[in-house]
């Protein structure tokens, strides 16, 4: 090729050029379309089988149909726990354009304030799955979704979903009886099976939507439908439906109920009501209540601690997990047991100074009653709750056989069949006193445990459980709160109930119930102004437990300090006393005696469920307990 | 200069005068300046682009109407083009070249945001227009009109003015951003330059140079422009967000096989899982629902087209003609290289269509518009006198 520099332009060589360098175009050209193409072979001969897979997998999707929750209704069919169609706010984030507008406008619509919208902001920040929706916010009112639906246009990937949200009617009074569901946290979805839980967003986390969670949440269905990339569902190919959870009918009556948590007005306290013969829990009671509907759809953060840091407890269910010292309601059942171990019988007397004295010990323990009860026998001391009666029975009982008797009544011991989160309390015994403190157990401590005192711990649970055992001359029934999961009854034999208690004559149940009946009925009764006009025969027997200790926190202010020092009210009973249908507790914290401050609630209980009558009138019960307050009764 | 070495033997054959040319009454596409068998193929792959527009957009018979409109303005505008003489063309070029520089930076002024990115034009209620498609045709032209007035193989001081011309739309549309566009603008120009005959070692030191420039090149992009770098070398970093096209797109066409899953049933295409899919993504369709078959076929007349387009550059009698026709053929190819290489993934996202097959307007006519410039520098030559 010549390079001549200054030369005209040479049209011969200039085509010669062209035509060698589109000669190695079209090479190139052949080459690259060649590479093309082997690629193309690559994708789909090669590797053909990998694609059709992946597509097959791409093109549909197996979609979970949630179950409906099973409802919960008391035993007359009054519903408690109901599923209520909610409309939810959700966004997909890759639908939405711009977030930052986007939110800015959801919060102009739904008028937030400023801290709602910044939780608002943080939940659409959160990690989800592509292109599925972020919950942003549950339960929208009418207006809200109103105003949602007019803006619609504005607000691509922003979505209003339907949605089924548990709702309590009566939150409050039922709350530790039902429990509540809330949202699955991280640590059950570990344990939760994926499969019977896709698409569920709530489970039981306490009480019997707890511990029902199984029957009352039924099995997911699924459907397998053909998507777009954007998660469209375009046709349904096919379905399995979801079996819904099953209706829980429970013992509860619910107008028993309200009469406990109406009678409690508030004070902290608990009231279980039984029916002996079948275990069935009529009332399930902690006060104060609280809205279980919050915990649905999730606290704020504001109202949790303000109930977390409540010096009332409000979460705390006081019915199955409080401890209480049982004080002289227990008398009845360490008679029993003195009785049963030959250690006395009915007509055993003892003769009460106002002191009991340990042998070769100068310590006095002392009758309630300074100047004693004189010469006692047993049912006088149940009707007068004589201390040195019971001091004298527990020395002669000694605390193993107390234990053991004890524990034969359910106390220290998870009573019920059905109940969660139950807590077994505390019965003393040496071998947990060693364990405990690995000290021996001294004889003095006998003494407190029998009046109730010292280690014993119980809960309104076991208390009304051990009524309902003593009413029943003996024969154990476990407490319940299911009486029919969906259209069947639960059975009513259930497995490992306690060995019933069995006295050498039958007859000695009569006296034990006679001395119970005369704490009420009783000239002497310690609750005697609580049998006025009583019409029907009922047993029963009143307690005061001394608050040793109180938290050391030391900005209790002095008022508090002083109504937070004083006794816990006790009163245990049933009725009527020869065909028992009611076995009740009642403790009402730091009220004072048991005989004037829980009996009164107690009769009020028997009294709804026995009579045919209209509603008791709590106002004018109450203004009697107001009368009555003050005055030192003995317990 | 061992490859012109190569081509010695290869004798390019005198240019045969037209047989009997001037006795002979011209033939009807003669009078046309078309040429049959360019458009022939034109047509069929216009056709069978429909087909799968049809497909591809959802069994919509409205965007295939409107295709196919586009498609008609088109070939109009290829056979208005056709009738003008390379000469014309050539006075074209530095006014034609100018407006686009003109326009490119009203676009970076007062441009129109569409897609995240600043490419539109509008004159409102009058045309929403794409300066950048100009400057396709434009870009060129300038160049092969520039070198073909001076002597060739160009020298370096003709080289920078080429370089200049080159640069200063390129770096405009780049900022657009558009990076794809500015690149194919930029190829079309340099393939100029290369068939003007460049020597070899000035192509190795610019070759170096730009090589150099990557690092630059990369700080200078956008960050949608550097994800796609990246997700092209691993798509599965980000399965559903970058990665997704690729994905989906590799998945349609591997799900094809050898045969195809039949027209109409593509799964993939057809439940929306492929983005775009009537658009830069139309290949996936196809390879889907045509398997291997049809990707090769269409392939096969892509390349046919492109060698009947190179042997019509190698008949022009004029310098300009063949640089201007070498240019545009080789852009054609390089725009179904790119696309199908992007869809397939060889090649990294970028937003160029499959000519004559993706869904556009725009794209669709300045295609053909450079067709008629194609088949114009080949009518012309046999109308020259000798």
């Amino acid at each position: 090729m010549r390079k001549s520099r200054h030369t005209l332009k040479s049209p011969e060589q200039e085509l010669r050029i062209f035509r060698a360098r589109a000669l190695l175009a079209a090479v190139l050209v052949v080459g690259l379309t060649g590479l093309l193409m082997g690629r193309l072979a690559y994708l789909q001969v090669v590797k053909h089988e990998v694609f059709i897979t992946r597509s097959e997998k791409n093109r549909v999707r197996v979609e979970p149909l949630p179950p409906t929750r099973g409802l919960i209704y008391d035993r007359n069919g009054v519903l408690l726990a109901e599923n209520r169609p909610t409309y939810n706010l959700t966004l997909v984030r890759e639908r939405v354009e711009d977030l930052d507008a986007t939110l800015d406008r959801l919060v102009e619509i739904l008028a937030l304030s400023p801290e709602e919208a910044e939780a608002f902001r943080v939940r659409s920040r959160q990690r989800q799955r592509p292109f599925q929706p972020a919950l942003l916010m549950s339960d929208l009112d009418e207006r809200q979704i109103a105003r949602l639906a007019v803006n619609r246009h504005l607000l691509p990937g922003v979505e209003v979903e339907a949605q089924l949200l548990r709702y309590y009617p009566d939150a409050e009074m039922m709350a530790h009886a039902l429990g509540y569901v809330g949202r699955i946290n991280a640590e059950e979805l570990e344990r939760l099976d994926p499969g019977r839980y896709a698409g569920t967003h709530f489970i039981g986390k306490t009480g019997v939507e707890r511990f029902y969670e199984s029957e009352l949440h039924g099995e997911a269905g699924l459907r397998k439908v053909e998507t777009n990339a954007r998660g469209r569902v375009l046709r349904e190919l096919g379905r399995t439906d979801p079996v819904p959870g099953k209706d829980l009918t429970l013992t509860l009556d619910k107008e028993l109920q309200r009469l406990a948590f109406e009678l409690l007005d508030g004070r902290r306290g608990a009231i279980v009501a039984i029916e002996p013969a079948s275990g069935e829990i009529l009332a399930l009671v902690s006060a104060p209540g609280f809205d279980s509907n919050q915990f649905v759809t999730g606290i704020d953060v504001a109202s949790y601690r303000g109930l977390q840091e409540d010096l009332d407890l409000p979460l705390y269910n006081r019915a199955i997990r409080g401890h209480y010292p049982p004080g002289s309601t227990i008398k009845p059942f360490l008679a029993l047991a003195g009785l049963k171990e030959g250690v006395i019988t009915p007509d055993t007397t003892i003769y009460d100074p106002g002191y009991y004295q340990l042998p070769n010990d100068s310590r006095r323990y002392r009758n309630w009653l300074r100047w004693g009860h004189g010469r006692v026998d047993m049912e006088r001391s149940i009707a007068v709750s004589n201390n040195t009666y019971y001091y004298t029975l527990a020395h002669d009982l000694g605390i193993d056989r107390i234990h053991a008797n004890m524990t034969d009544f359910g106390f220290g011991t998870r009573v019920a069949h059905d109940v969660f989160g139950e807590s077994d309390a505390l019965m003393p015994s040496r071998d947990w006193k060693r364990g405990r403190f690995n000290q021996p157990w001294y004889p003095g401590e006998t003494l407190s445990v029998g009046i109730g005192q010292g280690y014993w711990q119980i809960t309104p649970l076991q208390l009304a459980t051990a009524t309902a055992v003593l009413a029943n001359r003996g024969d154990w029934v476990k407490p319940r709160l299911a009486k029919g999961l969906g259209d069947d009854p639960v059975p009513t034999a259930l497995p490992e109930t306690p060995e019933d208690i069995t006295l050498a004559n039958e007859g000695w149940w009569d006296r034990v119930f006679s001395g119970m009946e005369k704490v009420i009925s009783g000239h002497e009764g310690t609750a005697r102004r609580t049998g006025v006009g009583l019409e029907y025969r009922m047993g029963g027997k009143s307690g005061t437990a001394q608050v040793f200790s109180l938290g050391q926190d030391e900005k209790y202010n002095a008022e508090e300090l002083a109504e937070r020092l004083r006794d816990h009210a006790l009163f245990m009973a049933f009725a009527p006393i020869e065909a028992p249908q009611i076995a009740v507790a009642v403790i009402v914290e730091n009220a004072g005696g048991g005989s004037t401050h829980a009996a009164h609630l107690a009769r009020a209980m028997t009294d709804a469920w026995l009579l045919d009558e209209e509603e008791p009138d709590v106002e004018s019960l109450r203004e009697e307990l107001e009368e009555d307050d003050g005055r030192v009764a003995g317990n | 200069m061992a490859l012109s070495d190569l081509t010695r033997p290869w004798r390019p054959r005198p240019v045969k005068a037209p047989v009997s040319g001037m006795r002979r009454r011209r033939g009807l596409w003669e009078r046309l300046h078309l040429d049959p068998w360019l458009l022939g193929m034109l047509l069929l792959l216009m056709g069978a682009g429909l087909v799968v527009m049809y497909s591809a957009s959802g069994q919509r018979l409205e965007v295939v109407t409107a295709q196919g409109i586009r498609f008609g303005v088109a070939l109009a505008v290829m056979a208005v083009i056709a009738r003008f003489s390379p000469a014309t063309m050539m006075r074209w070029a530095l006014p034609a070249y100018l407006l686009g520089v003109i326009m490119l930076v009203a676009v970076e002024l007062v441009g129109d945001m569409g897609m995240g990115a600043q490419r539109w034009l509008v004159i409102p209620g009058v045309i929403r227009f794409q300066p950048s498609e100009l400057m396709k045709l434009a870009m060129p032209l300038m160049v092969a009109a520039y070198l073909s007035r001076r002597e060739l193989p160009p020298r370096l001081r003709d080289l920078a003015v080429c370089a200049l011309i080159i640069g200063v739309p390129v770096v405009l549309i780049a900022r657009q951003p558009d990076l794809g566009t500015s690149l194919l603008v930029a190829a079309s120009a340099v393939f100029v330059v290369l068939l003007a005959g460049i020597a070899w070692r000035i192509i190795a030191v610019l070759a170096a140079l730009a090589a150099s420039a990557l690092p630059l090149l990369w700080m200078n992009m956008h960050d949608y422009q550097r994800r796609r770098v990246l997700t092209f070398l691993d798509p599965d970093s980000d399965p559903l967000g970058a990665g997704w096209n690729i994905i989906q797109s590799t998945t349609a066409i591997g799900s094809g096989g050898v045969l195809g899953k039949g027209w109409l049933e593509g799964t993939q295409s057809q439940l929306e899982f492929l983005p775009e899919r009537h658009t830069d993504f139309i290949v996936a369709v196809l390879g889907e629902e045509f398997g291997l078959v049809g990707m090769l076929a269409f392939l096969v007349l892509y390349l046919l087209i492109v060698c009947r387009g190179l042997w019509l550059a190698a008949e022009a009698q004029e310098t300009f003609g063949r640089l201007l026709a070498g240019s545009l053929i080789l852009t054609f190819f390089i725009y179904v290289f790119v696309n199908v290489g992007m869809v397939s993934g060889i090649l990294p996202v970028v937003g160029v269509p499959l000519p004559l097959v993706s869904y556009g307007g725009t794209s669709s006519v300045t295609l053909m518009a450079g067709f008629g410039i194609l088949m114009a520098i080949h009518a012309h030559r046999r109308l020259l006198p000798r």
